[in-house]
Order: C-alpha cells, then structure tokens, then sequence
C-alpha cells in the first residue's frame, strides 16, 4: 500500500496545536515515512487537494468556514479533529455565552457591520462534520498525536483514555490542589496528558474535554468536602466545557 | 518599462494565520496595491467579561500558540497592575528566563523553517533535509532546546501554566537549571554561531530596500528588555509609560480603503526584533552585539527583511542573557514563595516585547476579581499598516523586474514581518476586490 496522504487545515483557533507538530522534530522525519504531507500551509508552499486523511484544527466559526470543512470532509476518507478548538470548541466557545452582535460591537465598534467580521456560534469540528478521531487537548499532547497517527497509518484502533485525569496526577504523587483550597476540574475531565498543570502546581481546567460519562455525583461530593459550591465548578467549566454535551453542566 | 501585472496570493503559505496579497498593475499604471488578512476573527475581548481574575491568563494565552508566553506575561502583568500585586525579585528573573525560551522558539522557528527556504530558493524546508541536512539538523536543535527551556521553566512547551499574578510556580529545581545553563552553553551558543555563519552566507538574497519607518520597542533603563520598561519611538526622545499605550497605538480608517491601521508619528509604524534593535541596539550583550556587527546590522536600519537577522541576534542575546539569569537565581538560591493577592476593583495595564513586537494587554476588574472590560493590542496587527506601506514603496520601485520576482520579494517581505495572523484580535486593514 502507498503512504497515505495527509492534509493539515486549520479553522479559528491559536495554531497552537500544529506547532506541537512542528515540535516533533525529528519525530516528525519519522512519521513523513508513513505518511506524505501533501497540503499544510503553515510550513509548506506546496499543496494538493488530493489526501486520504485530513487534519483538522480550529472551530467552525463562520458559515462559510462551515462549506469549507463540509468540502474537507467529501475529499478525505479519515478526518482527525486535532485538539480543544476542533474536538469540544475549545477556548472559541465562551462566545457563545454572549450575544454575538455584542460581541462584535464591543471588539470593533463603529466598524462591527462590515461583512467579513461575520461571526456565527463557535462549534465543534463534529458538530458540522462527522469526525473520526480526536486528539484531545488545549494544546494537543505530541506523544498522543504521533500514537494515533501511527495506528492510522497501521490500520490499528488508537485507545484513547475513557478515565479522569486525577489517575494520572495521583500516580504523580501531587498534592490535591483542593487541599490547596482551590477547585480542579481532574474528577470529570478525560486523562492522556499525564496531568501537567496539577503537577506544576496549578488546578486541571479541563483542556481534554469530560470523560464520556463524567461521575457529576463524585464531583459534586469532593466540592461538598472542601466546601465548594456548583457555582464555583461552573465558573471554572465554562473556559473549555462551555457548550459541551454533558450533563455535568445540570 | 511598462508591465501589466497580477499578482493574487490567497492564504499566503509559510506565516501563521491567513493573509493575501493583492496586486494590480496595468501598462505600468498600479491600481491595487494590498495587503489583506481575512483570519476568522475570535473577539477574545469581549470572551474574557465575566470571568475570574483566576482564569483570565488561561483564556488569553490562547490568542496565539506561538507566543503563549507572551500573552501570559502580559496578562498577568495587567492583571497585578489593576490589583496592585507586587512580585519578589526571584519571580521576576523566572519570568525573564521564561521569556527568552520564547523569544529564542519563536525567532529559530521563523528564520529556520518559515524565512530559509527563501534563502536557499526553494519552497519549504522539506526539501532542505535532503540539500542541508547539517543546517536542518542545526535548527532543529536550537528549537527543540528552546521547547525545553520553556518546558522546564512554563511546566509546557505551548500554553504555561506556571506564569500566574503575584507569582511563578517553581515545578523545577537548582540542578535543573544548572542543566539549563549547561544545554545552553555547550549546544545552543555553538550552534547559533553556526546558524548566523549559515544565514550570513545567503544574506545577499535578502533584498536591499529601505524605507524610512518609525520603529516601536520598550525601552528599559539597562538591559535589552522584552518585560520592563517605557514605551519608545525611534521618531523622538519622549518615552510614554506603558499605563498610556492607547496614546501611542491611534487606530485610524485609511483614505484607501475603509480598514483600521495604527500610527503614532507617522502614517504607519513597526515593532518586533528589527525594533527593538534599532531602540536598544546598544544595550546588547557582547556576543549578540559581535553577531549584529557580523551581518553589518547596524541602528538605524530601514531595511524591512533585515527583521530576520535581528531575530538571529536576538536568539544569540536571550542565549547570553538567560545564562546570565540562571547564574544570578542560582546565587540568590531557588526559594519556594507564598503568592499575596487581594482581590480588589481596578484597570490595569501589562506590556511585554513578544516576538513580534510590543503587546499590551489591559483589564478592568471588579471588586470581585470578576473581568468586566478588556482591550488588547497585539504586534502583527501593529504592522499590517506598515506592510501595506511597504508594499506601496516597493511595487513602483521593483515592478521592471516581473512578476514572479516582484510576487517572492512580497512574500517574503510579509514573511520578514513574521505574522502571526491568528492573533489578530482586531482585523485590520481588510478589502474584498
Ligand atoms: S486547542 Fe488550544 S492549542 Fe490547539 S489550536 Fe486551539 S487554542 Fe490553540
Ligand atoms: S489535583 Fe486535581 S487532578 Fe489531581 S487528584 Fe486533585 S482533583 Fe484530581
Ligand atoms: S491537566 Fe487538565 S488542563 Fe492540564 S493538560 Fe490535562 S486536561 Fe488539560
């Protein structure tokens, strides 16, 4: 079989997630053997609209950024949602909280008719196409990223982690950050970053999106523990669950 | 000579972000001249209203995946100005050496991967593996040290979590810094010799075209600063405090075209590594101001595309710089500190040098800690008008030579700006022919 084609694309987003490409190095020498780039406009001139998979980055913001991940989707037989923006809508989403003539008048003023300002709901990638793998994550983790796009490569089904990310911290012997009086979203949201921001000392917001079916009754438990109410988890969901399918926001 | 020419690059490859370039010349007669960036915008501004003083640093780091840092900085420096938040001296040589981890991934990412295949005439760095392997493998290293760096010092490489107001969280200790200075001593400085002697002999391909331009950089009373400082204008003495940087960023509508551009003294002005050269030029530490003399870089340069060798000088100095750092932090001894914060009322201002040029974040809280108004101005929208202004200079002078010349001489002038349009939290300057 020859070397699958892969097309790189991104939407609204930081393209922060493409640079944890980029960062791959000499990694990135490794997986060109199994697969051939052949459209990626932050790092090549060239370009084809010929690719099996697609990977795509950034939110749907727009209606016309909608046609063009719908033509993305004919073109490609896989589609990879690369990272927070693209799987749950990421950081983009907290404008849907506000109206969003508002939200235009507020950051360009006088000049928020013009058209190309136009700006719709912010969605997620799968909530416009149907997506068939996630690499979760605000930005994506590199070493997960290099393991799906193997398994693709390979043929084999890439096993994403179903369990929270407060598995991951205590195997890193951290300190709770709720012991630290303050509130952390590892309880509900889905592992497979080896939990760095507990680890550094600061609390998990959630960057990788809830666990399929997020234990909102534990949650709800450790916060009563530490004295915390649901207003205070809410506060601290709505940077990356705000809009996503989960009954943890009941 | 007369030319008809069209040129019309649509998603202009190898920057971050969207922009195109439009150019219409008939019979030697220029009817369009334009630089425009059609990125989604994020309205980033009005998304952080309603969210904790906790949580704002988080929102706004992700205006931009490659200066992350950046953002961070700038936010929590705005956020301990509204407060009132003071930091301790070990906190702020963390957050310095923090800073030059981005500085040196995000200059050895554009003059290695996005600026050399335009010196070396080809299309990507793709087929720079196969043509330079050792220079490919030299920028490799220096950037994969430099995600290191800001691994060890941000807790990542994309997206800190350390930088927090009143603080910086120490996930690291003595002897990881001291293997820091040691990465950076015995590989980073060799190779970025090697870098400049590589880019220096290709440096003839970068044109020779200069246009006198106002150049905009914090200035710090003694050092090459990308963190403290006032802001100061190549055009005059004064220097303006940071709390005022709405006196110095004038948004205006062009007579051309109905967008938004920026300008001080004059019509336009420009930030970034060419300067903050041309404002501290002489505060460089030694290695950094040998490079500069190297290329012939010297104060005062006009020449937009000579943006890439100060950004190589700019490696070469944070390299100096963070040794420096390291070596005063670890005579002062790494302490665990206890952050003192009282959440009260109040708008604050933060400004660092990002990459690409000064960045200004401003927040107004209430007495809550809850963000109730937010204003953020960010370089590559700083340049939009002075790319536009160049290309304005540069069509007429160069158009004799063709169309394919003239189309890589505008690309690569917008590459020597090194846009980072995802960033761009207000559009600007945006017409639809
Ligand atoms: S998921 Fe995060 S890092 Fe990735 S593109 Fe979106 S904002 Fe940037
Ligand atoms: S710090 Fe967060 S992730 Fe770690 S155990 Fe506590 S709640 Fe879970
Ligand atoms: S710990 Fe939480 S916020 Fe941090 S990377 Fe993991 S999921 Fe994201």
């Amino acid at each position: 079989m020859s070397k699958p084609r892969v097309a790189i694309f991104d939407f609204a987003c930081c393209e922060g997630c493409q640079l944890q490409i980029v960062n791959l190095e000499e990694e990135l020498l490794d997986l060109i053997s199994l697969v051939q780039p052949v459209a990626w406009r932050e790092a090549m001139s060239e370009s084809s609209d010929e690719y099996d998979i697609a990977i795509v980055e950034g939110s749907i913001t727009r209606p016309e950024d909608e046609e063009r991940v719908k033509e993305i989707r004919d073109r490609a037989g896989i589609l990879i949602a690369l990272g927070a923006c693209a799987t749950i809508g990421g950081i983009n989403k907290l404008k849907n909280n506000f109206d969003l003539d508002e939200v235009k008048r507020y950051v360009y003023g006088k000049d928020a008719e013009m058209p190309h300002l136009n700006t719709a709901m912010t969605k997620a990638v799968d909530e416009v196409v149907k997506v068939d793998y996630k690499v979760h994550g605000c930005p994506i983790n590199r070493s997960e990223f290099t393991y799906i796009v193997r398994c693709i490569a390979l043929g084999k089904e890439p096993v994403i982690p179903n369990y929270p990310v407060c598995v991951e911290c205590k195997k890193r012997e951290n300190v709770c950050r709720f012991e630290y009086g303050e509130i952390c979203l590892g309880p509900i949201t889905r592992a497979g970053c080896n939990a760095p921001c507990p680890s550094a000392g600061f609390w998990c917001y959630g960057c990788r999106g809830c666990v399929d079916d997020p234990n909102v009754n534990a949650a709800k438990d450790i916060m009563e523990k530490y004295g915390k109410t649901v207003e205070d988890l809410m506060q601290k969901m709505a940077l990356f669950g705000s809009g996503q399918k989960t009954e943890a926001r009941e | 000579m007369s030319q008809s020419i069209d040129i019309n690059v649509h998603h202009l490859t190898r920057v971050e972000g969207h922009g195109n370039i439009v150019i219409k010349a008939d019979d030697g007669t220029i009817e369009k001249v334009e630089w425009q960036v059609p990125e989604a915008p994020r309205f980033f501004e009005a998304m952080v209203r309603g969210r904790s003083w906790m949580d704002i640093q988080t929102i706004t780091c992700r205006i931009c995946g490659i200066c992350s840092i950046s953002h961070s900085l700038a936010s929590i420096k705005a956020t301990e100005d509204a407060m009132g938040i003071g930091v301790s001296e070990q906190t702020r040589k963390l957050r310095l050496l923090t800073h030059c981890a981005e500085q040196l991934q995000s200059h050895s990412l554009h003059v290695g991967y996005l600026a050399a295949p335009d010196l070396f005439g080809v299309k990507s760095v793709v087929p720079l593996v196969a043509s330079h392997p050792d220079v490919v493998k030299t920028v490799i290293r220096i950037h994969r040290v430099s995600n290191e760096w800001s691994d060890l010092l941000g807790g990542r490489t994309t997206h800190p979590i350390t930088i927090v107001p009143g603080g910086h969280l120490t996930p690291f200790n003595e002897n990881d810094l001291r293997g820091l200075k040691k990465t950076i001593e015995e590989t980073t400085v060799p190779d970025l010799k090697t870098l400049a002697e590589v880019i220096l002999s290709v440096a003839d391909k970068l044109p020779a075209f200069d246009r006198p331009t106002e150049y905009i950089a914090l200035s710090g009373p003694d050092y090459y600063t990308f963190y403290d400082g006032d802001i100061a204008s190549s055009d005059v003495d004064e220097k303006v405090s940071v709390r005022e940087f709405e006196k110095v960023a004038n948004e205006y509508v062009s007579p051309q075209s109905t967008a938004k551009w920026a300008r001080w003294h004059r019509e336009s002005y420009a930030v970034g590594a060419l300067a903050r050269f041309n404002i501290n030029a002489d505060r460089l530490l030694p290695l950094a101001a040998e490079t500069a003399k190297k290329f012939g870089l010297e104060k005062g340069c006009c020449n937009p595309y000579m943006n890439n060798v100060a950004q190589v000088v700019e490696c070469v100095q944070v390299c100096e710089h963070g040794i420096q750092l390291i070596d005063e932090l670890l005579s002062a001894g790494l302490k665990p500190e206890e952050r003192n914060v009282t959440v009260k009322a109040g708008t604050g201002v933060g400004c660092v040098e990002a990459p690409r040029g000064i960045l200004f974040h401003k927040y107004t809280y209430d007495e809550d800690g809850i963000c109730t108004g937010a204003n953020i101005c960010i370089p590559t929208n700083e340049n939009h008008a002075n790319i536009q202004k160049d290309f304005e200079v540069l069509v007429p002078q160069f158009i004799g030579r063709g169309k394919e010349e003239l189309q890589q001489m505008l690309e690569m002038l917008v590459r020597s700006y090194d846009p980072c349009i995802s960033c761009s939290a207000h559009y600007l300057d945006v017409k639809f022919a």
